[in-house]
């Protein structure tokens, strides 16, 4: 599914090398994990490999199904199949909640060749979708995240992602900011989407989510690099111990 | 200017004279008078200090190519009816019967052997109140030589809008039109403007409504990209009367839209907003001055203006709470968002209040588009073009809200989306 080797990116903006060189290879139907101490360029990669603006790639490759996303505009990414949920998500006033998710539905859907949603068939299908995650009419109603909650935000993200449909999401420090009932429901809601042909990439501070998300592998990120993979006791092992010991092993 | 020798100001204007002798005749003689004591203004005023007006003070209009966009004509959908002038002439065939209930209405060219007194206290009145404390010449010019408009008089809720449509058909016509509203106790009339008028189009609007009425007014200024407008509203409320205008300006090398409004009875609203969209040759410039005269009047200014290829806005907005007009909420707010470098934005925002207890409000912001909605949108698989079209659409969403009637802000919202389609195109 998502082929990463030996990745390496700078800030466009300063001479700062922020990943060197990621290597990452996750099949259809994984659930990886990524944690890591604060700097160590976790949130960078999701956000190179969705295609924001201001970080050069010096080196490596990124593929998506085989096909190179680095050279690809965010939208087409979006287009391939890939998915970041947001660590903030951004407010967006003036575009309504349910406007902007049928814009982009039927934008991939357009890039696809697929017919585009009507009206009547795409309200059908957020609704259900929508009540899973307990987003009520008023919140689809609403100008994008204006106003939400934190807890609110997270959970639009994940409608957003269960009405688009992805094949490889990455869900970027999506437990940052939830109580403990608002990250069992987006838990809930991740775990609905789990299927063979999708895949996950879940990155976060805590073992806790990983509780409710079940990884099948865990990687630890530190000064730019993966420094260890293992299975989801990897991820206990940082909360009982923190990253001082794994971070040491490797120097 | 013509071929012949250009004569000066003073003398232009003290060849000018009122050739009718019918009702209107006082008014526009003592306008002329006011007229020839401002002079014509020049980009040394302080109040045209952001608009130079040399091509609308020209002898002759300058000349605007026609455009057709080849698309539907605006609120075309919407049951109305409709008034149409062509360069400033009315066009009776193309207009409809002017019966309509709890409405009289008539054309100002046709009355004047008349004796309508309503419109003779108001013809040049309210704007004669507006010349202070700033002078508006072109607004008395036009009371002077005004060659036709509508005088309106609602007598109770009029069911369907009374659509004002300026087509326009010579490059180089020249119009000035002054319409009259009286809308009495009880009555409530929506109005609708659109259409480029003329190559160089004046227009003065006085509007007076009573206790209890209400006035909403949408507008829709033509998109020929060479068109000029000097336009004016003289608004005056009564008691618990409400008052709505509305603006979308898309194209036009010159616009000045002034619009006075004086809240004289209690409880009464005013709304006055726009949305302005300019790419290259264009200027637009929207001026209003708000007088607050009575307790609890709320009053609202929304101006949006989107500017691209080194268009140009200017907002000059003004709200003056008199002595004695307590409980006033008065809210200003102006912003462009810019898309490039070469576009520009001017905004003079003023309170000036002798009351102790209101709450005013004014802001003005001038930015870019926001790169990471931006961002956010092309995350989502939506093309970087219409995620740009959506940003630009929901920062004149704010204006487009002040309008009353969805059925008009929808036909207007599509409008825009026209207008930004054919950009991307």
């Amino acid at each position: 599914m998502l082929d990463i080797k030996g990745l390496e990116v700078s800030l466009e903006e300063e001479e700062k090398q922020i990943l060197k060189g990621v290597d990452l290879a996750i099949q259809p139907g994984e659930v990886h994990a990524i944690m890591g101490p604060n700097g160590s360029g976790k949130s960078t990669l999701s956000y190179v490999l969705s295609g924001k603006d201001g970080y050069e790639v010096t080196g490596g490759s990124a593929t998506l199904n085989g096909d190179d996303i680095l050279v690809m505009e965010p939208e087409e990414r979006a287009a391939a199949g890939l998915f970041l949920a947001f660590q903030y998500p951004v407010e967006i006033p003036g575009v309504g909640n349910m406007t902007f998710l049928r814009t982009a539905v039927n934008a991939q859907r357009k890039s696809r060749g697929e017919e585009e949603l009507s009206a009547g068939e795409f309200l059908k299908i957020i609704r259900a979708k929508a009540k899973t995650l307990e987003i009520d009419a008023d919140m689809l109603k609403r100008p994008v995240n204006v106003g939400f909650s934190g807890g609110e935000k997270k959970r639009n993200e994940i409608l957003q992602m269960a009405m688009l449909e992805p094949k490889m999401c990455i869900l970027d420090e999506t437990d940052s900011g939830l109580d403990v009932d608002a990250m069992k429901l987006v838990s809930h809601g991740v775990n609905a989407l789990r299927d063979e042909g999708r895949s996950f990439l879940v990155i976060t501070h805590y073992q806790r989510l990983l509780d409710h998300i079940k990884p099948d592998v865990v990687h630890i990120m530190a000064n730019g690099r993966i420094i260890k993979s293992g299975g989801p006791e990897l991820a206990l092992e940082v909360e009982n111990n923190g990253y001082a010991d794994l971070l040491a092993e490797v120097a | 200017m013509s071929a012949v020798e250009a004569k000066s100001v003073p003398d232009r204007l003290e060849a000018l004279e009122v050739t009718t002798t019918g009702w209107s005749a006082e008014a526009r003689g003592h306008a002329l008078a006011r007229l020839r004591n401002a002079g014509l203004p020049s980009k040394r005023d302080e109040y045209w200090k952001y608009t130079d007006p040399t091509t609308l003070n020209a002898d002759d209009a300058p000349t605007a190519a026609l455009f057709n966009a080849g698309e539907k004509p605006l609120f075309d959908d919407v049951e109305r009816l409709k008034i149409v002038f062509v360069d400033g002439v009315f066009d009776a065939e193309a207009s409809d019967d002017l019966t309509l209930e709890n409405v009289e209405i008539a054309r100002l060219a046709d009355t004047e052997g008349a004796d309508i007194h309503w419109a003779k206290g108001l013809y040049g009145v309210l704007e004669n109140n507006g010349q202070t404390p700033v002078k508006r010449p072109f607004a008395a010019l036009n009371t002077a030589m005004a060659t036709d408009g509508v005088l309106i008089r609602v007598t109770g809720p009029v069911a369907k809008p009374v659509s004002l449509i300026y087509r326009h058909a010579s490059d180089t016509s020249d119009a000035v039109l002054h319409h009259v509203i009286r809308v009495d106790d009880g009555g409530s009339l929506t109005l609708t403007e659109n259409g480029p008028a003329a190559a160089r189009f004046n227009k003065v609007m006085e509007v007076d409504i009573a206790d209890g009425a209400a006035f909403h007014h949408v507008r829709a200024q033509g998109r020929d990209h060479e068109r000029r407008a000097v336009t004016h509203m003289f608004a005056r409320l009564g008691k618990e009367s409400t008052f709505r205008s509305f603006t979308l300006t898309a194209n036009g090398v010159l616009t000045r839209n002034e619009c006075v409004i004086e809240l004289t009875g209690d409880d009464a609203l005013a709304s006055v907003s726009g949305a302005a969209v300019g790419d290259g040759v264009f200027h637009h410039d929207d001026t209003v001055f708000v007088t607050h005269d009575a307790l609890n009047c709320e009053s609202r200014q929304v101006f949006k203006k989107v500017l691209r290829n080194g268009a140009v806005g200017v907002f000059q907005g003004k709200i003056l709470v008199k002595e004695g007009a307590q409980k006033t909420d008065g809210y200003q707010i102006s912003q462009s968002l810019l898309l490039d470098e070469d576009s520009q934005f001017l905004a003079k925002p003023e309170l000036e209040i002798y009351a102790d207890d209101v709450a005013c409000s004014h802001g003005s912001t001038s930015g870019a588009i926001d790169e990471d909605a931006l961002f956010y949108l092309q995350s989502r698989g939506v093309p970087l073009q219409q995620a740009q079209d959506l940003l630009v659409l929901a920062f004149l969403s704010e204006a487009l809200e002040e309008i009353d009637s969805e059925e008009l802000s929808d036909a207007l919202r599509h409008r825009l989306e026209d207008w930004l389609a054919r950009r991307s195109s």
